[in-house]
């Protein structure tokens, strides 16, 4: 089996400041990992120099593609990176409207990304949104609705529909939960959850909530200062953790 | 592998805690430990709280790592597999009933029991039909199954647990102590699972407080007592 993605000693530099240094790991089909470190270890950072946000000073970003197999996303060009990011890969921001169009109806939200890849069929395309909305438990009376009318946890699961639309292979998450109130959290981890098993995803998730990451994740990377200190499966991780920031980590939080 | 090799088998196995807050003392928990369970066979963990059971039982699952020696379940060495080998044992050779049940919040109880069948692919029916049964011997009434566990008491979290727990047929089941506050009538299901779990074939580790029940499954006892450091000579 072939890694579906494979980061190599990817480093990020502000100035002389260090956003990520040397990060290196292997992620496989279906595996969801978490990264967890506080405001400013580089976790946001790594995430978006992974997904092609922000462009980084070194390192790989080697991609299982469909029609090539591995390929550095890094080096390839422009086009067929942004044919991947719509097609393979998903990002779902930390603030729904980052990843929404507000001005465009719920329906329309989805259907785009459909329109996307080549999806031309107004019937086919409204049927697939209102599946979707289904899914991730928007009622279909509100299709035509638009997204400012919606509250938090709702735009925040219309943006993972808008994102799971396609189809995509890996799917990027920025605190997904994070200004979600407790019960919608849940609900939002459940359907994560259960689109993660069904439709066999991989997912990166940045958060700082090491409750979610227990839920969620198969394993853990925990960064420090643009670096990171410790990586293993989730529980032990966080049931027997060995570098002393992972201690204080998992020591400072009520209980995980 | 071949049937006299155990499922289970530790050699030499250490375990020490770092305290990076307390200066970084380390602190020598266990030491050369070894043992082994084989399939069909029940093996108790005993000694006196704080010995390290749980220790023990949690370097197998992997949840802990193993400072030196070998944690080998069923050819795989836990002590020093990657995370993907240890993912992909404990979704189908290893299962573990711990003392608390962890679930995804709004999650109904039959999900919850299902749930690792569906990971190892089985038919949806079946694992629902799997889980239903389950639940139905171990007396969760059904008016409970579409509801999240999390609010459950005590003794049905356990049961749910244990229903989750015996789901899939592991040949590796890891058990701390599965008979705990449970009345006689569920203490009995339970003990006929591990019979049956014990009949498939099945290696079991497990710590058992309730001496009866440990006399009835298990086939042998492990004081790890025996693994503590030795004082400083």
């Amino acid at each position: 089996m072939t890694p579906l993605l494979s980061v190599r000693a990817l480093t990020k530099r502000y100035g002389p400041h260090i956003g990520c240094a040397d990060v290196s790991f292997d992620l496989w089909p279906g595996e969801v990992m978490g990264i967890v470190g506080e405001s400013g270890s580089g976790k946001s950072t790594l995430l978006n120099c992974m997904a092609g946000h922000l462009v980084c000073d070194s390192g790989q970003v080697i991609f299982d593609t469909r029609a090539d197999g591995p390929t550095d996303t890094l080096t390839m060009s422009e086009p067929a990176r942004r044919m991947l990011s719509r097609t393979d890969w998903a990002f779902v921001h930390q603030h729904a409207r980052d990843g929404l169009h507000m001005g465009v109806s719920a329906g329309g939200n989805v259907g785009e990304r459909l329109m996307a890849v080549g999806a031309r069929n107004y019937g086919d395309i409204r049927d697939t949104a209102i599946d979707w909305l289904g899914r991730v438990e928007i009622s279909e009376t509100r299709i035509d609705d638009r997204p400012t009318t919606f509250s938090g946890g709702m735009q925040q699961r219309l943006q993972i529909a808008r994102n799971l639309v396609t189809g995509p292979r890996l799917v990027f998450m920025d605190e997904p939960t994070g200004g979600l109130d407790v019960s919608v959290q849940a609900r939002l981890l459940d359907l994560l959850r259960g689109l993660v098993r069904d439709m066999g995803l991989s997912a990166i998730i940045v958060t700082h909530d090491l409750a979610v990451v227990r839920l969620l994740a198969d394993r853990l990377m925990v960064m420090k200062d643009g670096h990171v200190v410790e990586a293993g499966l989730t529980d032990q991780v966080l049931d027997d953790p060995q570098h002393a920031y992972t201690q204080l980590l998992v020591s400072s939080v009520l209980q995980v | 592998m071949t049937g006299v090799e155990p499922m289970i088998a530790l050699s030499d196995v250490s375990k020490t805690f770092t305290l990076h807050n307390q200066g970084g003392a380390v602190i020598e928990v266990m030491r050369n430990a070894s043992l082994s369970v084989a399939g069909g066979e029940c093996v108790a963990l005993v000694g006196a709280s704080g010995a390290g059971k749980s220790t023990l039982m949690r370097m197998v699952y992997g949840n802990y790592l193993a400072a030196k020696g070998k944690v080998v379940v069923a050819g795989l060495d836990v002590a020093q597999a990657a995370p993907r080998e240890i993912l992909a044992l404990r979704r189908e050779v290893m299962g573990y009933v711990s003392q608390f049940l962890r679930v995804v919040p709004r999650v109904p109880t039959l999900e919850v029991v299902a749930e690792p069948l569906l990971a190892v692919g089985e038919d949806r029916e079946a694992a629902l039909a799997r889980a239903r049964d389950l639940l139905t011997r171990l007396n969760i009434p059904q008016t409970l199954w579409s509801l999240s566990p999390t609010t459950f008491s005590g003794g049905e979290q356990q049961r749910v647990n244990i229903a989750r727990g015996f789901a899939h047929p592991y040949p590796v089941l890891l058990l701390d102590e599965p008979t705990a506050s449970l009345d006689a009538a569920n203490r009995e299901v339970v003990l006929t699972l591990i019979e049956e779990a014990k009949d498939r074939g099945a290696a079991i580790m497990g710590i058992f407080h309730d001496e009866a029940a440990r006399d009835r499954v298990c086939d042998r006892v492990v004081d790890v007592t025996g693994f503590a450091p030795r004082q400083a000579a």
